[in-house]
C-alpha cells in the first residue's frame, strides 16, 4: 500500500472507527490499532475539557462528555495546535442545548478568554496619545485580543459566580479582551457592542459618532461616543490611531 | 553555482542535563535558580501570536538555554508540510535562539485532518524517500539542522523493508539531520514489537545523537503505552546507561507531562541521569 493511501486509511479507522480501514492498516485485532484509536480521542476529549471546565461544571460530566463525542464525531481535527481543537465548540452545545442558551453562551466566553490570553501583544494608546488628534479623519486600532458577541442570558454573571442562568430582560453583549497578560470580561448594551463591532469594522471615530447620533440624537450621540471612548482607552481597548488623509 | 538553498546551522555539542517546563513549574522556573543546563518546551504551546506564555518563555530563555521540541511538524506527512506552521516555528525560534529544534519521526496530519498523534511510519524505500524530503523543507524553511526523536509504537506495517534504526540512520545520512534518541520509547517499542533494544542503540548513528529523553511508560493489557506520567523505570536506566556508553555525553533530559510531580522530585530523577552521566564509559557498559 501507498504512503498517501496508508495515511488515508489509519485517519478512516482513527475518524470513523471503520472496520474495513483497521483490516488494511493492520489487521482488524491488532491491539495496537485500539491504543492509537484511544490516544486519538482521549487527546480530543481532554482538550475540551481543559478548555471548558466552567461548562463541564454547569451541565456534568456525563453531559460534557456526550457533547465532547458529538463534537469529535462531527468536526475532526484539522489545526496544526490542539488548541484549536476548542474551537466552535459553543456550536455543538448550542445545537445540542437549544432550551438552555447559556450554556453555549458559557462556553463562548470560556473560548474567548483563552484566544484572548494567547493573542497579539499591542500597546494600549494612553489618552494623552490621543489628545492632537484631528478626529474627523481619525481611525482607531481595537485590540487584537477583542472578541464580542451578543447574549440573551446572564452568562457574565454565571462565569463570575456559578449563580443560576435566567434570561435577560433585553439581550445585551459580551466584550472579551486582554488587559497586560490578564483577559478580561465585561456585559456591554447591545448599542455599545454595535459600536465597537462598528469600530472594529471600520476604525473611523466619524462614522461611530453618525451612528450613535442616529440612534441617541446628536447631542447625545456625540457626547457617548466621547464617553465610551474615554472607557475604552481607560480599559486599554484602544491600540492604534491615526489620520486618514481626505483625498 | 551557489546552493540554491540557504546554509542551515549546525547544532552545538551539548551535554548538560535539563528538564521539560510545564505549567506546574512555571513559578519554579521564574522565581528560583533551578539547577537545570536547559529547560525543552512543547514548541506549539509557544508559537501563539503573544500574550502571557511567550512573555514567560522570554523569562525563562534569559535564565536557560531552551530546546524547541515539537509534535505536530509531521514529518513524515505524504502531503508534504505545512508552510504556516513552518513560518511560525521560524519566528518563535528566531526570537528563542534555541538550543535545539526537535520533532518526530511519525505523522500527525493528512489532507487537512490533524490526528494530534504521533501516528507510525511503515520503514519502507518511497517513507524514507518522502520523509527525507521534507526534512530537507523543514531544514531550509528554519535554517537550521533539525533533531528527530524515534516514537513509542503499537503498530508495524506489513512490508516494510527496513527496520527503525535503519530508517533513522539513512535519513540521518541523507538529509544531514540530527537525532534526538528516546530511551524509554526504544524500551516501550522494543517491548511492543519484540526487537532487541540494543541492537536499536548498536544500529543509530552515534555522532548524530545530540539529545536523550528519559521517561516513564504504563502497562497496557496487551502493549506498553508511552504516557509520560511515572517516573524512569529500571529498565530504562539500563538502557539509558547503554545509550551513553555509545553516544558519550549529550544532552539528557526527563519528560513528565501527566501526573506532574513537585519539581523536587523530577530534580532527584535528573539527578540520578547524572549520577550515570558521570560514570566512565566502560562501567556503564557494565551496569547496562
Amino acid at each position: 500500500m501507498r504512503l498517501a493511501e496508508l495515511q488515508r486509511e489509519f485517519r478512516a479507522w482513527l475518524v470513523e472507527a471503520s472496520p474495513e480501514a483497521a483490516a488494511r492498516v493492520a489487521g482488524l485485532d491488532h491491539p495496537g490499532l485500539a491504543v492509537y484509536q484511544n490516544n486519538y480521542r482521549a487527546q480530543l476529549v481532554g482538550c475540551l475539557e481543559v478548555s471548558y471546565p466552567k461548562t463541564r461544571d454547569r451541565i456534568g460530566s456525563e453531559a460534557f462528555l456526550n457533547a465532547a463525542i458529538t463534537h469529535i464525531d462531527e468536526r475532526p481535527p484539522h489545526a496544526w495546535t490542539l488548541d484549536a481543537y476548542a474551537e466552535g465548540f459553543d456550536g455543538t452545545l448550542e445545537a445540542m442545548f437549544p432550551e438552555h442558551p447559556d450554556v453555549s453562551e458559557l462556553a463562548w466566553i470560556e473560548h474567548a478568554l483563552a484566544t484572548a490570553f494567547v493573542a497579539a501583544d499591542a500597546t494600549p494608546l494612553a489618552a494623552a496619545d490621543l489628545a492632537a488628534l484631528d478626529w474627523d479623519h481619525a481611525r482607531l486600532v481595537l485590540s487584537p485580543a477583542l472578541r464580542m458577541r451578543e447574549v440573551t442570558t446572564n452568562s457574565e454573571r454565571v462565569w463570575h459566580d456559578g449563580g443560576d442562568a435566567v434570561p435577560l430582560a433585553v439581550p445585551a453583549g459580551l466584550v472579551v479582551w486582554r488587559q497586560d497578560y490578564t483577559s478580561c470580561l465585561r456585559e456591554v448594551s447591545l448599542l455599545e457592542l454595535e459600536a465597537l463591532a462598528e469600530l472594529q469594522c471600520d476604525g473611523s471615530f466619524a462614522a461611530l459618532c453618525d451612528l450613535l447620533a442616529e440612534r441617541l440624537g446628536e447631542e447625545a450621540g456625540v457626547a457617548q461616543a466621547g464617553a465610551w471612548l474615554a472607557e475604552w482607552i481607560g480599559s486599554a481597548l484602544i491600540v492604534g490611531a491615526e489620520v486618514e488623509i481626505p483625498r | 553555482m551557489p546552493h540554491p538553498n540557504p546554509p542551515t546551522t549546525a547544532n552545538t555539542l551539548f551535554s548538560g542535563y535539563g528538564l521539560g517546563l510545564r505549567k506546574e513549574h512555571y513559578r519554579d522556573f521564574l522565581e528560583t535558580d533551578v539547577p537545570v543546563d536547559f529547560v525543552e518546551v512543547i514548541s506549539e504551546n509557544f508559537m501563539v501570536e503573544g500574550g502571557q506564555p511567550r512573555h514567560i518563555l522570554r523569562q525563562v530563555r534569559e535564565r536557560h538555554p531552551v530546546a524547541l521540541h515539537g509534535v505536530s511538524m509531521s514529518i513524515g506527512s505524504a502531503d508534504g508540510l505545512d508552510r504556516e506552521y513552518l513560518r511560525r516555528l521560524r519566528a518563535l525560534a528566531d526570537e528563542i535562539d534555541p538550543l535545539f529544534v526537535s520533532d518526530h519521526l511519525c505523522w500527525t496530519r493528512i489532507e487537512g485532518f490533524n490526528s494530534h498523534d504521533l501516528l507510525p511510519m511503515p520503514y519502507t524505500d518511497e517513507a524514507l524517500d518522502l520523509v527525507c524530503a521534507n526534512i530537507a523543507q523543514a531544514q531550509d524553511a528554519l535554517g537550521r539542522t533539525m533533531l528527530f526523536e524515534n516514537p513509542s509504537s503499537y503498530i508495524a506495517f506489513a512490508g516494510e523493508s527496513m527496520t527503525e534504526w535503519e530508517f533513522l540512520a539513512e535519513m540521518c545520512r541523507r538529509t544531514g539531520c540530527d537525532l534526538l534518541l528516546d530511551v524509554n520509547n526504544i524500551y516501550v517499542s522494543a517491548t511492543n514489537h519484540g526487537f532487541d533494544a540494543q541492537a536499536f542503540l548498536a544500529g543509530v548513528p552515534a555522532d548524530r545523537v545530540r539529545q536523550i529523553h528519559l521517561a516513564g511508560h504504563s502497562a497496557g493489557k496487551d502493549l506498553l503505552i508511552d504516557t509520560h506520567d511515572t517516573a524512569v523505570c529500571a529498565e530504562v536506566w539500563a538502557l539509558y546507561a547503554q545509550a551513553r556508553a555509545l553516544v558519550g555525553p549529550v544532552a539528557t533530559m526527563i519528560e513528565r507531562d501527566a501526573d506532574v510531580p513537585p519539581l523536587r522530585e523530577l530534580l532527584g530523577e535528573l539527578d540520578l541521569a547524572r549520577a550515570y552521566g558521570r560514570q566512565p564509559a566502560h562501567t556503564l557498559r557494565e551496569a547496562a
